[in-house]
């Protein structure tokens, strides 16, 4: 089947895409939009997390169709631009990124918090990226980034 | 594999009805794990979310019906008054990205003994709304839907369109036994509601049975023993918590041993019923 939708702002169809096909796949492997990764496509890892009508949603468990006509955002939306969004600034001078592989999802999944939460408490932080799992990190320089990326936002 | 995408719900019956192979699909948190994996390679996916009155709840007739398409989130977000039970049940589920997209209606249709759902709709006395194309709507109390692991009373050309929960008239607490905070299935689960205006208790168990049930005996020796103007008697909160274990048929499994979870169920069965009699009684006093 073909499937359209609106990623980053861009109308984008693909074709010959499989009925049981995620989105995630849709994205990576026929859109050439391999920021969103898949680890585990069981919804466990928070890694392919994207936009989908503004909800973060794990990308691996959208069925390809029901993107269809809808507006996905993903990691390679947040910049404005070559000016990146004060999450991604956060992340790369915290430290918080390390082999890479959780990052797109956690930065899509905090981007989220701080848009909802301007201000959030450290409970409220590690709430929201209770489904974005690290391996490297030890998560206490992700949670520093996050905090950064609040106060830079405030005063903005 | 075809893919439909009903835009009303006749048109989702329709479907049902002429490929009762379909697979519904709705947050797709069960769904696609599952195709993912290669578990299931069904000959249709029947999409639901593109069918807009499956996402709205309302208060009908004095009930809450929650269309079966409500996302976890909305429950948290808008229902904690009239449903504090299934909101906070709601609250534990997988993460916020599953929170955001999987449906009370999924957990139904999934029917897995540990579904978050299932205890809180029990214990309120909640029932599901199904629907075909030839014989219309049955309503199908929650205590009498699950039929066994996975399994539950729906006809093969049946969708759930809905469950009718009656709303909150006195305390409702959820509690769940998980590995850790965040992102587990329960270990067990409990959930009680009290119906103050009838004198009586409901309660719901999860993953402690083949399926989700009810503690009848312990629901009885309530309705039979307890003072609703007194504190609770501590040798009937003792009797309550061993009839509610007693209630569990649990299994060893990778989670948890029989023998903890039969315990665990008393537990918080003891402790769920303390906290909304506090409540209860502070309410009363004020
Ligand atoms: C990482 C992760 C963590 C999770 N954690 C929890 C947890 O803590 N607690 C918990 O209870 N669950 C958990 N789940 C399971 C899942 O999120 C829930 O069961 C959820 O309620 C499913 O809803 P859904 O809309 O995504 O269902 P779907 O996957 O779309 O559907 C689930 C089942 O219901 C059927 N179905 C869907 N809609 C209808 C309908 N209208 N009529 C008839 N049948 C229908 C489908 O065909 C399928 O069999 C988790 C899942 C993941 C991936
Ligand atoms: S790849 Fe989607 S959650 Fe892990
Ligand atoms: S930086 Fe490697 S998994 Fe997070």
């Amino acid at each position: 089947m073909r499937v359209t939708f609106t990623v980053n702002g861009r109308q984008e169809s693909a074709d010959d895409v499989w009925e049981g096909e995620s989105l995630l796949y849709v994205l990576r492997e026929r859109l050439g939009l391999p920021g969103s990764k898949n680890a585990c496509e069981q919804g466990e890892c928070g890694s392919c997390t994207v936009y989908l009508d503004g909800v973060p949603v794990c990308a691996c468990l959208v069925a390809a169709g029901q993107a269809e006509g809808r507006q996905v955002r993903t990691v390679e939306g947040l910049a404005d631009g070559d000016r990146l969004d004060p999450v991604q600034e956060a992340f790369v001078e915290c430290g918080a990124v390390q082999c890479g592989f959780c990052t797109p999802g956690l930065l899509v999944q905090a981007h989220d918090l701080l848009e909802r939460c301007p201000r959030p408490s450290d409970a409220e932080i590690r709430e929201a990226l209770a489904g974005n799992l690290c391996r490297c990190t030890g998560y206490e320089k992700i949670l520093d980034a996050v905090r950064l990326a609040a106060s830079r936002k405030e005063h903005r | 594999m075809d893919f439909l995408r009903p835009t009303t719900w006749q048109e989702a019956l329709a479907a049902k009805a002429d490929q009762p192979g379909a697979v519904p699909v709705q947050g797709g948190t069960d769904v696609m794990v599952e195709i993912n994996f290669g578990v299931r390679r069904p000959p249709a996916l029947l999409d639901l979310t593109r069918v807009a009155e499956l996402r709205e709840w309302s208060m009908t007739g004095g009930l809450c019906r929650v269309g079966a398409g409500v996302p976890y989130a909305a429950v948290i977000a808008e229902l904690g008054g009239p449903l504090p039970g299934l909101a906070q049940a709601a609250r534990t589920v997988g993460s916020p990205q599953i929170r955001n997209r999987g449906t009370v209606g999924g957990n139904l249709g999934a029917a897995s003994p540990a579904g978050d759902s299932h205890p809180p709709l029990l214990a309120a006395g909640a029932v599901v709304e199904v629907e075909s194309r030839e014989r219309g709507v049955r309503m199908i109390p929650a205590a009498e839907f699950y039929l066994g692991v996975k399994r539950a009373a729906l006809e093969p050309d049946e969708l759930i369109r809905a469950v009718h929960v009656p709303p909150a008239t006195g305390p409702q607490y959820f509690s769940k036994v998980g590995t850790r905070n965040a992102m587990v299935i329960a270990v067990c689960s409990f959930a009680i509601a009290l119906h103050p205006r009838e004198r009586r208790v409901g309660t719901g168990l999860g993953s402690a049975a083949p399926t989700p049930r009810r503690a009848l005996e312990a629901e009885e020796l309530l309705a039979a023993e307890l003072d609703w103007d007194a504190p609770l008697d501590p040798a009937l909160l003792r009797r309550f918590g061993e009839l509610c274990a007693r209630a569990a048929a649990p299994i060893d499994d990778v989670r948890g041993t029989a023998a903890y979870r039969v315990h665990a169920i008393g537990v918080m069965a003891r402790r769920t019923l303390t906290w909304a009699w506090t409540d209860h009684l502070e309410k009363r006093a004020a």
